[in-house]
């Protein structure tokens, strides 16, 4: 999932300076999970801001705010309150969505971190770095492209300590992670392959995929 | 001149040594110090902002170094550079005369004194070999263009850290580095003789055939060498060395002497070097003196080393 983490209130209220009808979108999914855009923090977030001189017309939770038909529904709603402004708690993406259905503006309460696992409450860790060409069925499962500071796909550089990462003491270094699960899965072979350039031609933004046969 | 590549080739013990451009643009101690290296070494290593600090470029120095009437041997990161920038970086290392290079991944910018810098790592060290050996095999660019007047061709290398565990996966980097091209490698500092025989037998058991040098860091003092044993990866100077730099550190202040460490270090360097010659545990060494390279005269003399 997405992982999102709040911005500072502060950030958020300089966003918000001269706005006083505030309209709020909550995101059932992902910022749900991350406890940055779930009903809880809609209520949080509401009770803030009408202590905070703002009064809030409206709030609406969309089941995923990156999807054009559940988010344009809630955004219909919002509008009908004639708020000076909306402010989005989700992920950078549903900001954006939620912005093309409203003509004032959309300010995000959250920053988006990475795309990463949920380990355990309140802890998430990024895993995957959408490079758009998966060589987990080489590595074990585990990425190297996201958990190797270097993103190194032939093995580690020299920078592990004691299994460490160079980069960030507290974290494993990816490649002898792979090693040992290689191990495990009686599958070391697979760390003797050289793995082809994938090249980033194929990964230059912003990036469409269309599985429709039309627009 | 590939004065590197004929020596190792040929079988001759080759002699490199390890030299950072300065943080600025002063370069009058470097050259100060390549007078003295002058007909001693196969080669000049630059430094390409080693640590991620940020220095002045390895190609700047080795140009310097070429006109002064040095073997240089670039050294090409993939930290800072884009495949295009590395290869357009070799063009015009080419132009200058130079023909040597040493491939790495690089240090990450978080480690090093410029950390907001975004870290590019387009390619890995062996992702540079490919290229530059797909270049000369080709004729053709990294976009597989033609390159108008041919590819140059370079004489390339790469690196290895023997102590490592598990050393497996240093044994498998190393043939993937020597599949995509290192023709040489040098190692991270060793410091005893049995780890580095070790890492050979190792080497020689998977069958790998390349021509590595043995790096070689002279100790100037006991905190050095327990500061690099304990923040730099790979680094493991044995105890009994550690003492004796402490015991010379003792013995010049009871006398009031200076420098005995460091006359201790470099005579400790120049011992672990004879040995690896006679005893022909590898082909050559490399030696990094980390700002001390006007110390290696004195080094490669006692250790009865001579190009």
């Amino acid at each position: 999932m997405i992982i999102t983490q709040k911005k500072p209130i502060e950030e958020l209220m300089a966003m918000l300076e001269g706005a006083t009808k505030i309209a709020l979108l909550g995101c059932g999914s992902c910022a749900t999970a991350c406890a940055t855009g779930g009903e809880k923090e809609l209520k949080e977030m509401t009770a803030y801001l009408e202590s905070h001189g703002k009064k809030v017309v409206a709030t609406a939770m969309s089941d995923y705010c990156c999807m054009n038909m559940s988010t344009k529904t809630c955004m219909k709603k919002l509008a009908a309150a004639q708020p000076d402004a909306v402010v989005c708690m989700s992920c950078g993406d549903g900001v954006q969505v939620a912005a093309k259905h409203i003509g004032v503006p959309v300010y995000p309460s959250n920053n988006t971190m990475f795309l990463g696992e949920s380990v355990r409450l309140g802890l998430f860790e990024e895993a995957c770095h959408l490079c758009g060409n998966c060589v987990l069925g080489t590595t074990g499962g585990i990425c190297p492209i996201s958990r190797c500071a270097k993103s190194l796909v032939n093995g580690p550089c020299g920078g592990q300590k004691n299994g460490k990462c160079e980069v960030n003491p507290e974290n494993d270094c990816a490649w002898i992670m792979i090693y040992h699960k290689l191990e495990e899965l009686g599958q070391l072979e697979k760390l003797t392959q050289t793995r082809p350039d994938k090249g980033y031609a194929d990964v230059s933004y912003p990036r469409t995929i269309n599985i429709r046969g039309k627009k | 001149m590939r004065l590197l590549e004929n020596a190792l080739e040929s079988g001759k013990f080759g002699v490199t040594v390890e030299m950072a451009p300065p943080k600025g643009y002063d370069f009058s101690e470097q050259m100060e110090a390549a007078e003295l290296l002058k007909g001693k070494v196969h080669g000049v290593n630059v430094t390409d902002m080693q640590s991620a600090c940020l220095k002045a470029t390895s190609l700047g120095l080795c140009i310097k170094l070429k006109q002064a009437g040095l073997e240089p041997i670039i050294q090409m990161t993939g930290r800072d550079r884009s495949r295009m920038a590395i290869m357009g970086e070799m063009f015009s290392a080419a132009a200058f005369g130079i023909d040597t290079m040493l491939a790495l991944t690089g240090d990450h910018p978080v480690v090093g004194d410029c950390s907001q810098s975004k870290p590019v790592y387009d390619l890995d060290s062996v992702g540079i070999l490919n290229m530059l050996s797909t270049m000369e095999a080709t004729g053709m660019d990294c976009g597989g263009n033609e390159i108008p007047g041919g590819a140059p061709k370079f004489y390339k290398g790469a690196v290895v850290t023997p102590v490592y565990e598990p050393q497996i996966l240093q044994i498998n980097k190393l043939r993937q580095k020597v599949d995509a091209g290192a023709q040489y490698i040098q190692t991270q500092g060793i410091f005893d003789l049995e780890s580095m025989k070790r890492f050979m037998d190792a080497v020689d058991k998977a069958n790998i055939k390349t021509h590595i040098m043995a790096g070689i860091i002279p100790l100037k003092a006991a905190g050095m060498a327990k500061y690099m044993n304990e923040n730099v990866p790979g680094i493991a100077v044995p105890q009994d060395m550690i003492d004796k730099l402490a015991a010379a550190a003792a013995e010049g202040k009871e006398k009031g002497v200076k420098g005995l460490p460091t006359k201790l270090g470099i005579e400790m360097a120049a011992e672990l070097i004879a040995k690896i010659k006679d005893e022909g545990i590898c082909d050559g060494v490399h030696i990094m003196a980390i700002g001390a390279e006007k110390n290696v005269p004195a080094i490669l003399e006692k250790a009865g080393l001579s190009i």
